[in-house]
């Protein structure tokens, strides 16, 4: 290894050694405070080195890893999300009275393990990868332990996890068995023959990565777990995983498949459609008859995995684009309603209830505001950017002529105007039942400045994608 | 430049009646007065002063070249948006446009004067949404970029749905969101048609664009060209309402507070003529002439449903809305005609149908104001109570059902004149409709303002301010009734240009002729000229 690996490699040097700095001053000196700075000013440089490696010629380093353009874009996008993160978890851990500390140190390490994955070429980092972010995951869906329910989800979490990783591990143990590689770029002829190869262990071996990756995306038929351990977390760590924890699993596999030529009619295509369909289908409908705005949004976040799925198949450099835009329009939104989710919980409960949510707008203007928008964004409603990213998807789909997913998307989504408008009418519509047992707790000064920031990106990207597009554009360019 | 005025004057105005109407609530009403009486005022003075320019580019290029080729649009704005995906802010005016705006912004002023007294909650709040729209409605019809187009058609279902869901009646949320969802299914549907569209045009050029003008005249299969034409119908189709999809207009309309029943009625359905005539049949013209005949049923059987269905309403507020039904009709069978005649028709009918049935959801809402019902059962013999109220009831009463003299009569004369060249069937079925509408218009008056009075209702008649609206409201089409030019010719322009492209097409009726000849008669003699010049090769 050179210097010049070193210094294509510093963003990960970076993020290692932040949480080893955080635990370190926790060792010394307990201060919430300054613990969240640490980790802030660990992202920040983290954000910072990105640009350094950026200068680099030389990418990969190691078989194991490559920092192109593309995943630069990601651990950015991750770290910033972490920071969201972050921000968000300080009040809700202020008000709880447990050593919050080893959280950010966590939060850091998770961030770690998605930076690992999403610049992952070979399997052995892809392993490496998931692991440190769901060992890290385990311990924070638990964190604040003093409630059962935090327990119980991280129950769920480690049982279905650890599994995922048993299939996952004995995939790619069967794939290497056969055919001898671990890189992306050989089991790109493999995936291209796909699960209709003449040998049937590699196929096997294929179907148990794909089961893993389901998984850890929560589409069906692997959604089980979703609507319980985001409503078991806590709201900052739901925000967590709905965002960091797929959206690097998400990107994983696009880089897998990249050089993968799908061809329209091959049984992985046709699963890979099911499970779109199924995910998309399923999603919005059970989405229904919730009445629980933390499963709303679990089983919405199903949904959208199945839009990605759509834009994912389609394939080329168009939809590497609309999934990596997709991704970024999800990612602010689902933080900025997560972000209000954590900021009106109490101590008692989470603000989860719908009910928690009535006349919302006379008691806290802004804060439903900027719910509202987040709403309209995850429905894909003009002037946010969720209606960029829908339409992106869209185009990416009907660019490669799949419209019978285009149709399915198109009719789930109007589906899915229903549950989150029932959100909007409850904050904003007068109802005879306004009670006086809502949660809704004072938002505090971190938390407003997050959720006015991820706002401001909803609209102001929301009018004008075009720099964001550009800089997308720039980043998947570099995928082989 | 002045087109950006148009969207910005509102746009701006929208959080400025929100943000200071904390203290008084009053600043926002006189903000949202503003914010749509400028642009109402900046149009109206475009239009006088380019009427000359509008009578010039029709006479001096003939029918032909009078349209949509750039460079003979009253004004144009074009900039690059995303590039990437060849979309581009691109708006454009011509004279159709210019009649659109101009309801826009008069319906938006009027909507706003109409809950002077009626909105209480939330004061600003409802400005911002008002104001709002009238801004997404602004973008509507000046964008020709499909992908913008679709943008603001999205854009002003928002605030419709607050603007109902809010501020409106008893099943409020249950409207609201039929409303949404409706619109909203139907616009992806519309979406899709457009991907498609500039996919196919991508592939055969290489130029991947949503630019209208560039994208008329793509050529792909006629069994493509349908299913896109269908794309680009169901949202059209769902906004007018077409019969069978117009369940959410009775809930929407009725269930609206009176400035959403205005705007909706007046504006926002006609955004569904509008973008049919815009876009559907010029992109599409032999899939619409594929598709005409099951149009015109569709059109006949909406004309008869509605005013059968109006009939049958206790509710006041319901049965304006269900002539609504019936009086698009009208207009979905004058553009599958698609000849001359029946699209200043349409043109018309957009119009006087947006004054007439505004004034009637106005009325009504002031009614329920003073006595907290629409149940019809429980009025009777309203005149004598209050006879200024009577009295502009029975006038927009006959406007609706089309009497001799007021604009709505020329509208739907002029849609069946120009019907019965193409189909005569569809003619005097949709003549039916005028029968129909005398039954529920003056059964109407009957049960509420004239008859026995069994109630012991007391109220007083109109205030000045209500009285003004309606005075201009009446004034306008008495006008529209007895000369109706002005706005045919400021119409003709893009009827005749929009005409020119589906030009060779069998949609294109040999009537036209005829029936410009007809319109001209009383005109000047240039135009009658551009008549006799129409048919000559050397002119397209």
């Amino acid at each position: 290894m050179t210097t010049g690996d070193l210094i294509t490699l510093l963003p990960l040097i970076v993020l290692t050694a932040a949480p080893v700095v955080v635990m370190l001053a926790a060792a010394f000196y307990r201060s919430h405070t300054l613990a969240l700075a640490l980790t802030l000013v660990g992202l920040a440089a983290t954000i910072v080195s990105l640009f350094i490696a950026a200068t680099r010629t030389s990418r990969q380093v190691t078989p194991l890893l490559s920092f192109d353009t593309y995943a630069l874009f990601y651990i950015g996008l991750l770290s910033a999300a972490t920071a969201a993160v972050a921000i968000l978890s300080w009040n809700y851990l202020q008000r709880r009275h447990v050593h919050p500390e080893e959280y950010y140190m966590l939060l850091l390490t998770a961030t770690l393990g998605g930076a690992v994955l999403v610049a992952s070429t070979h399997f052995a980092s892809f392993f490496l990868g998931l692991e440190i972010l769901s060992v890290s995951l385990y311990a924070l869906v638990v964190y604040p332990i003093y409630r059962a329910q935090f327990v119980e989800a991280a129950v769920k979490y480690l049982v279905l996890a650890g599994s995922t990783s048993a299939f996952l591990v004995f995939g790619m143990a069967l794939v290497y068995a056969e055919t001898g590689t671990m890189t992306v770029s050989g089991l790109a002829p493999i995936l291209s023959a796909g699960l209709g190869g003449p040998d049937v262990v590699v196929a096997l071996g294929v179907v148990l990565l794909l089961v893993g990756v389901g998984f850890k995306l929560a589409v069906v038929p692997f959604h089980m777990w979703t609507p319980d351990v985001y409503q078991g977390a806590p709201a900052p760590v739901g925000a967590y995983v709905a965002t960091v924890s797929k959206g690097a699993v998400f990107a994983l596999l696009l880089r897998y498949f990249r050089p993968v030529s799908l061809d329209p009619g091959s049984t992985l295509f046709l699963v890979f459609a099911a499970v779109a369909i199924a995910s998309m289908v399923a999603g919005n409908l059970l989405a229904l008859r919730q009445d629980n705005v933390k499963r709303i949004l679990a089983y919405s976040s199903i949904a959208h995995l199945g839009y990605l799925l759509v834009a994912f198949l389609a394939t080329g450099e168009r939809a590497a684009i609309a999934v990596t835009f997709y991704l970024v329009a999800y990612f602010a939104t689902t933080l900025a309603a997560f972000g209000v989710v954590a900021a009106l919980s109490t101590p008692a409960r989470d603000a989860e209830s719908i009910d928690d949510y009535r006349g919302l707008s006379r008691r806290r203007r802004w804060t439903a505001t900027a719910l509202t928008v987040a709403l309209f964004s995850l429905a894909g409603m003009p002037l946010t950017i969720g209606f960029f990213g829908k339409f992106y998807v869209v185009t990416a789909g009907a660019g490669a002529a799949l419209w019978a997913l285009i149709i399915v998307l198109v009719l789930t989504s109007t589906v899915g105007l229903y549950y989150y408008t029932r959100i909007v009418v409850a904050m904003w519509v007068r109802q005879p039942d306004e009670s006086a047992d809502t949660v809704g707790a004072a938002v505090d000064g971190g938390s407003a400045a997050v959720l006015a920031a991820l706002t401001a990106f909803l609209i102001v990207f929301g009018v004008y994608p075009a720099p964001l597009i550009q800089l997308i554009e720039r980043a998947v360019s570099t995928l082989p | 430049m002045i087109l950006l005025w148009y969207i910005l004057i509102p746009a701006a105005a929208a959080p400025l009646a929100w943000l200071l109407s904390r203290s008084q609530p009053q600043v926002a009403r006189w903000v949202a007065v503003g914010g749509t009486a400028l642009p109402l005022a900046l149009v109206t003075w475009q239009w006088v002063s380019e009427a000359g320019a509008l009578r010039a580019a029709f006479t001096a290029h003939g029918p032909g070249a009078a349209g949509l080729v750039q460079g003979t649009w009253l004004a144009h704005v074009h900039a690059a948006w995303i590039s990437p995906l060849g979309i581009s802010f691109f708006l454009a005016e011509d004279g159709l446009t210019l009649i659109m705006l101009v309801l826009t912004f008069a319906m938006g002023l009027l909507a706003v004067i109409a809950s002077w007294r009626g909105i209480t909650e939330r004061v600003g709040f409802f400005h911002f949404m008002i104001l709002w729209t009238t801004a997404a409605l602004a973008g509507v019809f000046l964008s020709l970029d499909l992908f913008l187009f679709y943008f603001f058609f999205e854009m002003m279902l928002i605030p419709m749905y607050f603007v109902i869901a809010l501020w409106g009646h008893e099943r409020r949320v249950y409207a609201a969101v039929k409303f949404f969802i409706f619109t909203q299914a139907s616009g992806l549907l519309m979406l899709i048609a457009i991907l498609a569209l500039y996919f196919i045009h991508g592939r055969a050029t290489g130029t991947y664009t949503f630019d209208f003008t560039q994208l008329l005249g793509t050529r792909m299969p006629s069994a493509t060209a349908f299913l896109l034409m269908l794309g680009f119908f169901a949202a059209f189709a769902v906004k007018l309402p077409v019969f069978p999809l117009h369940t959410w207009l009775p809930d929407a309309h009725t269930e609206a507070p009176t400035a959403g029943s205005v705007i909706l009625a007046g504006v926002l359905i006609k955004i569904g003529a509008y973008g049919m005539i815009r876009f559907m049949v010029p992109l599409f013209p032999q899939a619409t002439f594929d598709f005409r005949t099951v149009a015109m049923i569709l059109a006949v059987i909406g004309i008869i449903y509605g005013a059968v269905m109006a009939y049958a309403q206790r509710d006041l507020k319901r049965l304006v809305a269900y002539t609504s039904v019936s009086h698009m009709g009208f207009v979905l069978l004058g553009i599958f005609a698609w000849n001359t005649l029946a699209l200043q028709g349409v043109v018309l009918q957009i119009v006087c149908h947006a004054l007439s049935t505004g004034a009637l959801f106005i009325l009504v809402g002031t009614l329920q104001d003073r006595i907290h019902t629409r149940d019809m059962t429980k009025m009777g013999g309203l005149w004598a109570i209050a006879p200024r109220m009577g009295g502009t009831a029975m006038f927009f009463a006959l406007a609706s059902l089309g009497l001799p003299g007021l604009g709505n009569f020329v509208a739907e004369f002029l849609i069946l004149l120009g019907t019965w060249q193409v189909s005569k069937w569809a003619a005097v079925l949709g003549a039916l409709g005028l029968v129909f509408a005398t039954v529920y218009a003056l059964w109407m008056m009957q049960r509420a303002f004239q008859g026995e009075e069994t109630h012991a209702l007391r109220f007083h008649d109109l205030v000045p301010r209500e009285t003004g609206m309606y005075a201009a409201l009446i004034a306008a089409l008495v006008v529209l009734g007895f000369y109706p030019q002005p706005l045919i010719a400021t119409a003709r322009q893009t009827v005749t240009a929009v005409q020119q492209i589906t030009a060779g097409t069998p949609l294109s009726s040999q009537a036209n002729v005829a029936a410009q000849l007809i319109v001209a008669a009383g005109e000047t003699q240039a135009e009658a000229i551009v008549a006799d010049r129409a048919p000559t090769d050397g002119e397209r």
